[in-house]
Order: C-alpha cells, then structure tokens, then sequence
C-alpha cells in the first residue's frame, strides 16, 4: 500500500494557500516549540502562501469540539481540502510534511 | 440446610460510622447493594463485555441525576455511533435532547480517527480536557460520564503519553469534584482492555452477559468499593423498557417481621389442621403433589378465600392461561372471574423458557411492586427449574421468597412432584425457606382412588400431623373429618417425612 502511495500521491499544485490553524492551551514551552517549528517549515516549504492562525484553547474553549480536538498542540489543515490533523509539537519536520502532503509517504 | 443461609450480604450495621458521601443512581436495586450509589466526587468504572449494558447503565445514571437530583451531567462519548446511543435511550423514555435544551445535560462526541491524525512529537490531552472543562461549566455539572475512552488507544499510537495524559484526567475529574462514570470493555483475563482500573479504582462495577442454554441472564458484581461497604453477589439485572433495574433481594437479610395474623387457607377443614386457624400472614406455603393431586384447586381455594376478604392476589401461571385455570376451577365449584373482574386478582402467565431466570425474577417483582397484592401464587414453581441449573434456581427463589416475605405477602407455590416417591431437588432446595410444606397424595387403595393431603410441616403452630383424605366435588375440595385410611398406605408419606429430616425442618 505505502508503495502504490509513493507513486500515486501527487505533491501540492504549486500557488495553493494553506490555511493552517494550530491548537495550542496555553503559552507552554510545547506550544510554543509548536509555533516556532511551524513557521520554520512554512518559510521553507510554502512561503507567501500560508496563513497560521493560532487558537488558545483556554481562551476560547468553545472551539476545541468544532475540530475535534483532543491532543494540544494540533496543527489543524484547514485548506486545501482534505482537514489535515497533526498533533505533536511538530519536531519531525519529515513527518510534518507528509502530514501537510508536502511530501510523499515513504 | 439451614435458613440463616439466605442471609449471603450480611452487611453490617450501619451504626459503624460514617461511610463515604455517595451520589445515587436512581436505579432500583443498584442504590441498595452500594448502599446509596457512586462515591460522590470520585470516579466509578463500569466494565462490561459488548452489549452488556454498560453504556445504558452511565447514561441512567447521567439522566436520574438531572431529572431527580437536580445533579446536571456530561456525556462525553467516544462511541462512533453517539447517535445511536440517543436514540436508545429515547427508547427507555429518556429524552436526552429535552434535558440538552433545558440546560441539564451537556454532550460532547469525541471523534479521533488515526487515520486522519500525524503525530509528530511532544503533546499531552488538554485539548480533552478543555472540552471536558468547558461542558462542565456550562451546565453546572456534578456527574460526568466517559464513554468508552478506552477508543483513545485506537486513535492516538503513543501509549505512554495516553498512560500518562488518563491519570491525569481521573485526578482532574477528582479535583472538579463531579462524580464520574467511566465504561470499559471488558479484557482478556483482565477488567477493561488497557488496565483502566488501574487508574479507577475507587469503586468497579462489572456487567455481564451470558447466554445458557439459548436464555440470557444479565448480572451485575460491584468488584470494589473502597472505603464503602457494599453487596458481593452476583445481581441479577434488566434492561427493559423501564429501564435498568437491579435486584439485589438477598442484600436484605433476615428482618422480616413475624406478624402473628392468620389467614385462611380457604377450606375449614385444612385450617382446623393448621392450630385451627390457617396460615401465618407473610409466610410460604409449599404445596407438592404428583401430576392431578389437586394442587391448583388447593390454590384456587387460597385465592378464592383472600379475593373474599378484600385482599389483592397476583397469580404466576408457568403451566396454563389464565383461561385455563378459570375454566378449571369453575368445573370444581370455585368461579374466580369475578374476583379478576373487580380488580381484585390478577394473572401472570409466561412460559418458563421464556426468558432466563433473572428476568422472570425481575418481571415477577415489577409486577409485585404494580400490584401491590397480599396474596401470591405460583403455579407450579417447579417448571422454572427448567430455565437455570440448580444453584440459580435456588439463588433465585430464594430472593422471591425473601422478598414476598419482606412485603409481608402470603405465598403458596405449588410443586409439581414428577413421581410419588421422589421428592423433587426443587424441594429440598427451598424447603427451609418455606414456613408450611402440605403434600398431596394419590394412591390407588382397594381399587378406589383416593386423595390424601398431610402437613409436612408447619412452623410456629401446633398443627395436625394426620393424613387426612379429600375428594375434589363440583364444589371444591371436600375433606373428610378425621383420618379414615391408614396414613402407611401413601407411599409419599414415608419419603417426605425422609426428606424432612433430612433438610432439618
């Protein structure tokens, strides 16, 4: 299966917006890391076509139910379609990719 | 065997000091064998295998809290079909969309598919929390039920931090001071599949399904109840459309009271042989006979003499309709219609295989409890052995009779003996509970057919230890004065007299 994936994934057309929201509870050293890691990947893989918009979850509560989230940090894709869930502090900048479809599935 | 035996729960005197603060179900039953519900501020498990009842269990619990005491609730379920889980439960009469609107209950659906979700990294479950947290304080919440949180394991692939993030979670539910419910399915060799009674184990509830035979018994154990005293059998339970109810009759222990009252038998014959006054009020009557001994026109003639008095009778039928036995009796002279036509006396007829033990316990209770006679039949009690093994047949008439007695009802069962020298197992295995043991007799004397009927036993009275013979008319059940054959001539005589010994009546 991973490898009919490999060949079969298509990367992003080039120009699509990625409309990113990460969850965060609290300013806590994870979230933080989170934000950092993101913004780095961003700047490195979809520069001038991303927007990152930071949800504090103690702040406002009520949206944690509308994305379904459990885990903080999640780093949700919002666009392009299809939601795109990627929970962690975002460390693994290869797994962050395949998770945004910015690469292939080894 | 002795009678103390019944008395299995023993439970100490409530005198021995404050227990733990608990916050009630609501369920019948269940309240009684904890001794008044879940530890108020902690969290309860409920285990159980698939459709064992555990999800039905949590939600009555969440909807009793917020219907009867005023305890607003949260549902935070992890099921995929949450839908469904409503829709049950509207089946059981429980609105759950009524009680979201009046501001009483909070549902929260917690989907994870793995699937969808790349974990990369550090992370913990705040996110689970803040959900948790801001249901609780929209409605006000003292109850909080999690259904089944073990799907997280399915979901998220890091188990240490799942470990980890769950300990916390039951410590935060602690420190929120609500009173959780947290289902598990059962494990392997184990009481939920990832060990969350290693995290709850405050008090354990285990739920359990089995089929025996092709019938299904349901029962519930409470596993562990720190700090709290609470019942130790196995409770049989049903989920019907009332709902979930337990019956935890044996809890209750020998105090029944011993009202000196009499009633009738209905023949003045029979009472004459019983101090001349008839059977105690609230105590069991034995009836056991070979087929056609007359059994149920003894019955009949019980019935027909307490409808006459004014008193409520409720009859369990496990051998014929009710049109059956009316017809019947009318034949010998005793007309009960009138008495079903005036209120006075009500039938309950099921095939035994029917259902399992359990539920025929549990139906019989309800319909004690609807009713609310103070007479009670069963005719023949001996076709429910056909339902359970031994011990449950045992367990289960024994928490009948404990609990007519506790009601101060006056039961007669009626035992049907499939040969004149055996005294049946059912016997022997109830006769220590039953206050007076008459036994019918058919014996073929001379070439004539004769009828004998002899107390066996009778506790508490001087009664008569004569074999006296009857003869079933067109107007009842005739019985002659005095004895006129010899009692050596009914074989029955000599073995029940064995068999009375033998179970130190």
């Amino acid at each position: 299966m991973h490898t009919s994936n490999n060949v079969a994934l298509p990367l992003q057309a080039v120009g699509e917006t990625y409309r990113l929201r990460l969850y965060v509870a609290g300013q806590t050293p994870k979230s933080i890391l989170a934000f950092k890691n993101l913004k780095h990947i961003c700047e490195e893989h979809l520069q001038g076509r991303y927007e990152i918009e930071m949800i504090d979850l103690l702040l406002n509560p009520q949206l944690a139910a509308g994305d379904q989230i459990l885990a903080v940090p999640t780093l949700v894709r919002r666009l392009p379609e299809p939601i795109k869930k990627i929970i962690g502090d975002l460390s693994n900048t290869d797994r962050v990719l395949v998770g945004l479809d910015l690469r292939a599935r080894e | 065997m002795d009678i103390t035996k019944i008395d299995v729960d023993a439970a100490p005197p409530l005198a021995r000091g404050p227990e733990l603060l608990k916050a009630a179900t609501g369920i019948r039953g269940l309240d009684e064998i904890t001794r008044g519900g879940f530890p108020r501020g902690r969290p309860t498990l409920v285990c159980g295998g698939p459709g064992s009842g555990k999800t039905l269990l949590a939600l009555t619990f969440l909807v009793n809290g917020a219907l009867i005491f005023d305890e607003p609730g949260v549902l935070m379920t992890f099921e995929e079909n949450a839908d469904e889980i409503c829709s049950d439960v509207a089946s059981l009469g429980f609105d759950t969309q009524e009680l979201v609107k009046a501001n009483k209950l909070a549902i929260d659906y917690v989907r994870v598919e793995r699937s969808e979700i790349e974990e990369t990294g550090e992370y913990d479950l705040e996110g689970l929390f803040v959900r948790l947290a801001y249901a609780i304080r929209a409605v006000g919440a003292k109850r909080v039920v999690l259904d089944t949180i073990e799907s997280l394991f399915a979901g998220l692939s890091n188990d240490a931090i799942l470990r980890s993030e769950l300990r916390r979670l039951f410590r935060w539910l602690k420190d929120q001071g609500v009173t959780a419910v947290i289902t598990g399915e059962r494990g392997e060799g184990t009481l939920t599949r990832h060990g969350l009674e290693e995290y709850v184990s405050d008090a354990v509830i285990l739920l359990d399904h089995r089929v025996h035979d092709q019938v299904s018994t349901r029962r519930l154990r409470v596993v562990k109840y720190r700090g709290s005293y609470h019942g130790t059998n196995e409770y049989p339970f049903l989920i019907t459309q009332d709902g979930f109810s337990v019956l935890p009759v044996s809890s209750m222990g020998l105090e029944h009271r011993a009202p000196l009252e009499r009633v009738s038998s209905g023949l003045d014959a029979l009472d004459e042989m019983l101090s001349g006054k008839g059977y105690y009020r609230g105590s069991t009557v034995l009836v056991s006979g070979t087929a056609g001994t007359g059994k149920t026109s003894l019955a009949a003639h019980f019935i027909d003499a307490a409808c006459r008095r004014g008193e409520r009778c409720l009859c369990f039928l496990f051998e014929e309709s009710p049109a059956q036995l009316i017809r019947n009796m009318r034949s010998i002279g005793v007309d009960l219609e009138p008495w079903v036509a005036a209120g006075l006396l009500q039938f309950h007829a099921d095939r035994p295989s029917r259902y399992g033990l359990e539920t025929h316990l549990v139906t019989m209770h309800q319909a004690v409890a609807d009713f609310k006679p103070t007479v009670a039949v069963i005719d023949p009690v001996t076709n429910l052995m056909t339902v359970g093994t031994y011990a449950d047949v045992q367990a289960m008439l024994t928490r009948m009779i404990d609990h007519l007695k506790t009601e101060n009802i006056t039961a007669m069962l009626t035992s049907l003996m499939p040969g004149a020298i055996a005294i049946e197992r059912t016997e022997t295995a109830i006769s220590s509970l039953m206050d007076t043991w008459l036994v019918l007799a058919n014996e073929d004397i001379r070439g004539h057919h004769r009828r004998g009927l002899y107390v066996l036993k009778s506790r508490g009275m001087a009664h008569s230890n004569e074999l006296r013979e009857f003869a079933i008319t067109d107007h009842g059940l005739n019985m002659r004065n005095g004895p006129d054959i010899p009692a050596d001539s009914f074989r029955v005589r000599r073995v029940g007299e064995d068999e009375a010994r033998h179970a130190h009546v």
